[in-house]
């Protein structure tokens, strides 16, 4: 006898309650009773009744127990997953085509980035970043960082890391500032979308995963890729939709003022005057995108991460912490290098 | 008389949630603090209808909130009227569509701002030839002319500096090329000379007037500063409340105010030095008998005393591009020494 039985019997419900009782599979928990009710030598249903208490909760497992057309909570969960398998092969569909150049271009830049020789690669990264930054420090601080990481072998990760997040962050600027100037432009849109972006931005990393794994298979380049793209849109959209709200309103009237078309106004003044406050939104992204990066290895993408991943797994301390090291330098790098380039926008714009 | 260059018709301007109906609730009678504690709406300007004189200053003055930015941005719809027509060259700009409405931006009016509003992200010359810029313009007949007014306004040789290198002074010198740099017919100012310092304020005033002489724009400018507005308008209004209380020729309102909000203002100016022979002469064209001398019908009062050494018993042929146009009495210019109080028969009320 279940502790609710009374209740369903009182009410009349009993019928319903069995009209079409089966022996559902047991759950972990009364499997365990069960368990140890036999080892004890008792009663099997009074051990099972004992679990919860004198008066349980009555949450769906505890009803069912007394009714068994009251679906478990168990139910819900593969519920959810049943619906999420349903609508999995028309969205797979969908997404299929327009995710695939995202898994080509990862793939293809990876490809180059290994392709091309470390005396190659490493004076490009450190002339683009003289390019950028027009810094001495942050141009030796680059080269350092790079042909130390050659030197302790972890070139190659290092390499294919940086691949993977430069990919990524072109992506979410391509994808993200035109939303957060969709966002800056219209009052409803920011109020539909901020909810989205606090869910993206709050949610475990790990979480991205699940539903990506189903969709694509492990092996195609774009699963990461996708997980990495979620994290590390945010902060361009939001402080694109900022930086363009944030212009100053009488220069914005006085654009208006001498007749110009809403384009001009776009390009002419509200983006360049956005300018500083976007570059610091993609620096953001570039950091949580070299975050996820190393999450992501737990499907498959390569880099540093899976050296931290094989630290953990063989509980090989000294592999973990030098590639953990290495990331952190290739934070650092990645910082310095983004914003000493952003402090150059500010100081010729002021 | 001309075709006024603007013209403004019954013009309303509520700001709120549902402006038709406070709209009929002011047309019965309903004042502005009455309409925001009943309905909520704020009443920006009401009834207001004012002619602006093609190659003249009309001065628009009121103190702040009194609806002065607000009807300024009515001229190029930066923004829209409650109810109420704006005809400039006899063409009502509330039927403008949107493209047009960019034209006669683009074109026909420009504007001079308080905080200068100029973009912070381009150069001096950038700035000064943006008006040509945004019409699709080259970018050479946009610098020529650039340069051109930048000289014209004194900003010779900081065509590449950026504004915020410069003070605000000469902000605003580029702000005034600007507009002059798109060649239109009307300038809008508002209170463009409000953020900058006395001596610079002066400067830029004698500035504007040295300019006027010469390219005889259709002006209209915002200030809340009554010597600022009696230097330099030839039609002045009077705005309280988004209503116009007074307006006509300076001197009139200020002989004549038919206001105690007007008398209040103006109590405090120098008189002396604001009023000219020719409002308190008397007209006519015969001699008088004991001419102390002969003066200008536009010198200022200040300067006639100066010159009579303070007697009052002397009498001035006024004289004006060579002939007599009337006779001052000394006596008379002390008695309009004396601030008036209101004139309940004002010389033009409101809706003249
Ligand atoms: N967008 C708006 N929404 C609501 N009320 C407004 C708005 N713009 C102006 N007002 C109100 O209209 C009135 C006139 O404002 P306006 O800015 O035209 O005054 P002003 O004479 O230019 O004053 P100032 O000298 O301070 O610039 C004020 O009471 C103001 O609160
Ligand atoms: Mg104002």
């Amino acid at each position: 006898m279940a502790f609710y039985t009374g209740v369903f019997d009182s009410l009349g419900l009993r019928e319903w309650c069995d009209a079409d009782k089966q022996d559902g599979p047991l759950s972990m928990a009364q499997l365990l009773a069960r368990k140890k009710a036999a080892e004890a030598g008792g009663d099997a249903q009074a051990a099972m009744d004992a679990i919860s208490g004198p008066a349980p909760f009555p949450s769906l497992d505890e009803l069912h127990r007394a009714c068994d057309a009251v679906p478990r909570t168990r139910d819900f969960t593969s519920g959810a997953e049943q619906l999420f398998l349903d609508v999995k092969d028309p969205l797979k569909v969908v997404l299929d085509p327009i995710t695939q150049p995202l898994s080509f271009l990862l793939d293809e830049s990876l490809a180059l980035f290994m392709w091309l020789p470390w005396y190659v690669l490493i004076p490009l990264l450190a002339l683009l970043t003289w390019w950028a930054t027009r810094s001495w420090k942050v141009l030796a601080l680059v080269a350092a960082s790079f042909l130390g990481m050659a030197f302790i072998d972890h070139y190659d990760y290092a390499v294919q890391t940086l691949s993977i997040v430069f990919v990524c962050t072109i992506f979410c600027v391509i994808l993200g500032v035109p939303i957060g100037i969709a966002m800056a432009r219209s009052d409803r849109l920011q109020g539909g979308l901020t909810p989205v972006l606090d869910m993206l931005q709050t949610l475990p990393t790990f979480v991205y995963l699940i539903p990506l794994i189903f969709l694509f298979s492990v092996t195609e380049s774009k699963l990461y890729g996708i997980a990495i793209i979620l994290y590390a849109i945010v902060p361009v959209i939001r402080l694109t939709n900022l930086g363009i709200r944030l212009v100053d309103r009488d220069v914005i009237e006085a654009a208006d003022a001498f007749g110009m078309t809403s384009r001009q106004k776009l390009w002419g003044v509200q983006i360049p005057l956005a300018l500083p406050n976007i570059m610091a939104g993609v620096n953001q992204t570039i950091m949580m995108s070299l975050a996820m990066v190393v999450i992501a290895s737990l499907v498959s993408a390569p880099g540093l991460g899976v050296l931290v991943l094989r630290g953990i797994r063989n509980l090989e301390l000294g592999v973990g912490l030098v590639s953990g090291l290495c990331i952190v330098l290739l934070a650092i790098v990645l910082d310095r290098s983004t914003k000493a380039a952003l402090e150059r926008i500010d100081r010729s714009e002021r | 008389m001309t075709r006024p260059k603007v013209s403004i018709r019954g013009l309303y301007k509520i700001f709120g949630g549902d402006p038709e109906r406070a709209l009929a609730a002011v047309k019965r009678g309903m004042g502005k603090t009455e309409l925001l504690e009943s309905q909520g709406h704020v009443l920006g300007l009401q009834d207001i209808n004012v002619d602006v004189a093609a190659g003249r200053i009309t001065v628009i003055m009121g103190l702040s909130g009194s609806g002065k930015s607000t009807l300024i941005r009515h001229l190029n719809r930066l923004i829209e009227p409650t109810a109420g027509e704006i005809l400039v060259d006899g063409e009502d700009v509330m039927k403008l569509g949107p493209r047009a409405l960019l034209e006669m931006r683009k074109t026909r009016m420009s504007m001079v701002f308080q905080k200068f509003a100029l973009f912070p992200h381009r150069t001096v010359l950038e700035n000064a030839g943006a008006s040509r810029r945004i019409r699709g313009e080259t970018a050479d007949v946009a610098d020529r002319e650039g340069r051109r007014w930048l000289e014209r306004v004194g900003l010779a040789g900081y065509e590449n500096a950026y504004p915020a290198q410069l003070s605000g002074g000469m902000q605003q010198r580029v702000g005034i090329a600007r507009a002059l740099t798109s060649d239109s017919d009307i300038m809008l100012m508002d209170e463009a000379f409000s953020a900058l310092d006395p001596l610079i304020r002066t400067d830029m005033q004698d500035l504007l007037l040295a300019l006027q002489t010469e390219l005889h724009k259709t002006i209209v400018f915002i200030t809340h500063d009554l010597d600022e507005a009696l230097k330099l308008a030839d039609h002045l209004v009077i705005l309280k409340d988004g209503r116009v209380v007074q307006q006509g020729e300076p001197q009139e309102i200020l002989l004549h105010p038919n206001d105690p909000y007007i008398v209040d203002f103006i109590s405090d100016i120098n008189r002396a030095r604001v009023l000219r022979v020719r409002s308190v002469m008397e007209r006519t064209q015969a001699p008088p008998e004991a001419a102390a001398g002969e003066i200008e019908e536009n010198a200022t009062l200040e300067s006639v005393i100066a010159l009579s050494g303070g007697d009052t018993g002397k009498v001035y042929r006024v004289m004006q591009d060579g002939a007599q146009t009337g006779v001052l009495h000394m006596q008379d210019l002390v008695r309009a020494l004396v601030p008036t109080a209101a004139s309940e028969d004002g010389l033009r009320a409101g809706a003249a």
